[in-house]
């Protein structure tokens, strides 16, 4: 059971007021905030051990590569990865995406054909469309229905021989649908496609088994899982990343360097060249740590507790629309007023204090499809409450009278 | 009146009220008076970038005044669009090019000043000036 007022305790910004009101912080599916926990392990870097890794034989820089390399082995071991060095600290999801784009250049021919869904994010589209471009390769897409679910039937029919890759997003961030990621990933297995998921909502919401779901490549960000920006994480099984050049030269990712010819090092030092956001990686261990102390079990239950609570909430109010509506969600609310900008309610309840997402969501083919500019988005985590809804309910109720 | 003069007189305007609300709900009525732009010139061409909703604008000079007229598919950004207009239009080009824009600060709209900000008033104040540079070098 979550104690959401202890936990809230946890979060020093939960306290701040914004516009003269208490801060309500529904912009979790853009950023998590971060637990004291977290700013303490930050701290303690830079007061105690600052030093750069894997080189230096001084005791600061063997400290601060046992927590850099610890940091990967709860990494590994919270995602169930086989091996710690099949993680690979990135800067977060984007760099991820584009490690795996970028190294498939030479394992594509023309022709191939790539598989995305209509629910991406950009991150998840542009490296892909990027890779067309280099190598001929043509992008399929799986098309979505008015619920916001992908439709299966045509990912069955898409997928063939020629398909190469496939890439979805676990969780979509403008509407919350969780993909059928499992029957999707054994699908593209049987023509021998590798798949790619992304991983940046699902992370705060979902312990997954990459093992288990047999996935190829699985990415996330350190941010969205109350971690700190500019830290990320590329899984990927050890015979693809093998497979895969290095993104980058540089330092740390080298075995041995002459001007006729250098080696690399194996993984994941391959993959991570020069040097990497150390303080980073080791809170991003924290961080994981933190979610598991709560568990995720427990966040699944009251975060769908706030999504039927806000969903029911807000569909009291005469001519909102709440756009994805699959059974299968995680708790984002995607809605707009009837004939009302998004941008005029979102400039509204800025001013009543609640933060929450408007425009695009950089989703701008699912915008299309219902043929809207942009959405309102409320999306809940674990420190969040009933009475937060409450008092977004109010905002949109106040909005709504000022602007119609 | 002069740019500064009309800018004081929106200054006075809003300084009769105590809060935010007020203010948006005068700037949303402000927004009712806007010089609509003819449809013809509602083109992609006149969008202005960098805004969140969508904004035209249309400027023509007659003897050596601009005049201004815009829309928006978003209200509080009309009644943005409208202070500004209300500010430059039927004025002398150069006048425009050199005008100070602090008032918006002043009237308790500097949020929308930010360059986060996904509105894009600065590119909104940006497009107006851009207009009366190229007026203004017809008229040299």
């Amino acid at each position: 059971m979550i104690n959401v007022q202890k936990i809230r305790e946890d979060f020093p910004i939960l306290k701040r007021m914004v516009n003269g009101k208490p801060l309500v912080y529904f912009d979790n599916a853009a950023t998590s905030q971060t637990p004291q926990i977290v700013i303490d392990a930050i701290v303690d870097y830079y007061s105690n051990y600052n030093a750069n890794i894997h080189r230096g034989v001084h005791a600061l820089s063997q400290e601060a590569t046992d927590a850099y390399e610890q940091a990967r082995k709860k990494i590994q071991k919270h995602f169930n990865a086989k091996h710690p060095y099949e993680i690979i600290f990135t800067s977060g999801t984007t760099h991820s995406i584009n490690i795996v784009a970028t190294g498939f250049t030479n394992l594509l021919q023309k022709d191939d054909e790539i598989i995305v869904s209509a629910l991406e994010h950009h991150s998840n589209i542009v490296p892909w469309q990027m890779l067309c471009e280099r190598t001929g390769a043509v992008l399929k897409v799986i098309p979505m229905t008015e619920e916001g679910e992908l439709v299966m039937d045509v990912y069955d029919q898409l997928l063939s021989s020629k398909t190469k890759l496939v890439f979805v997003n676990h969780i979509s961030n403008a509407l919350g649908t969780i993909n059928p990621i499992e029957e999707m990933i054994k699908k593209a297995h049987t023509v021998g496609a590798a798949v790619l998921i992304d991983a940046a909502q699902s992370g705060p919401h979902i312990k997954p088994d990459v093992q288990a779901l047999d996935v190829d490549f699985y990415v996330a960000s350190a941010h969205k899982l109350c971690g700190p920006t500019g830290v990320g994480m590329l899984y990927g099984k050890e015979e693809w990343l093998n497979k895969l050049p290095p993104y980058q030269g540089g330092g740390e990712m080298i075995e041995e360097v002459t001007f006729e010819k250098t080696t690399y090092a194996g993984l994941p030092h391959k993959f991570e060249a020069g040097t990497p956001n150390i303080c980073g990686g080791i809170a991003f261990g924290v961080a994981i740590d933190y979610m598991n102390s709560i568990g995720f079990d427990d966040i699944a239950v009251y975060e769908n507790e706030l999504l039927e609570y806000g969903t029911k909430r807000l569909l009291e109010i005469e001519g909102l629309r709440i756009y994805g509506t699959s059974k299968h969600k995680t708790s984002v609310i995607s809605f707009n007023l009837e004939g009302v900008h998004p941008y005029d309610v979102g400039t509204i309840v800025d001013k009543l204090g609640i933060a929450v997402r408007t425009g695009h969501h950089c989703a701008q083919p699912i915008m299309d499809f219902y043929q809207i500019p942009g959405t309102i988005r409320a999306s809940f985590s674990f420190y969040n409450t009933k009475e937060e809804i409450d008092a977004l309910v109010e905002a949109v109720k106040k909005a709504k009278m000022m602007l119609s | 009146m002069t740019i500064q003069e009309i800018q004081e007189e929106i200054v006075d305007e809003f300084s009769m009220f105590d809060d935010w609300m007020q203010r948006y709900e005068y700037m949303i009525e402000l927004g009712k008076s806007l010089p609509i732009i003819e449809e013809k010139y509602k083109t992609d061409d006149n969008i202005i970038k960098g805004c969140q909703s969508k904004v035209w604008v249309h400027a023509e000079m007659n003897d050596e005044k601009i005049e201004f007229t815009a829309d928006s598919d978003a209200i509080i950004t009309k009644g943005i669009i409208a202070i500004l207009i209300r500010a430059f239009s039927g004025q002398h080009p150069k006048d425009i090019i050199d005008a100070n824009t602090d008032f918006v600060d002043e009237i308790g709209l500097k949020e929308h000043l930010s360059p986060t900000r996904a509105n894009g008033l600065v590119s909104m104040i940006k497009q107006l000036k851009m207009y009366a540079i190229a007026y203004q070098t017809q008229l040299n």
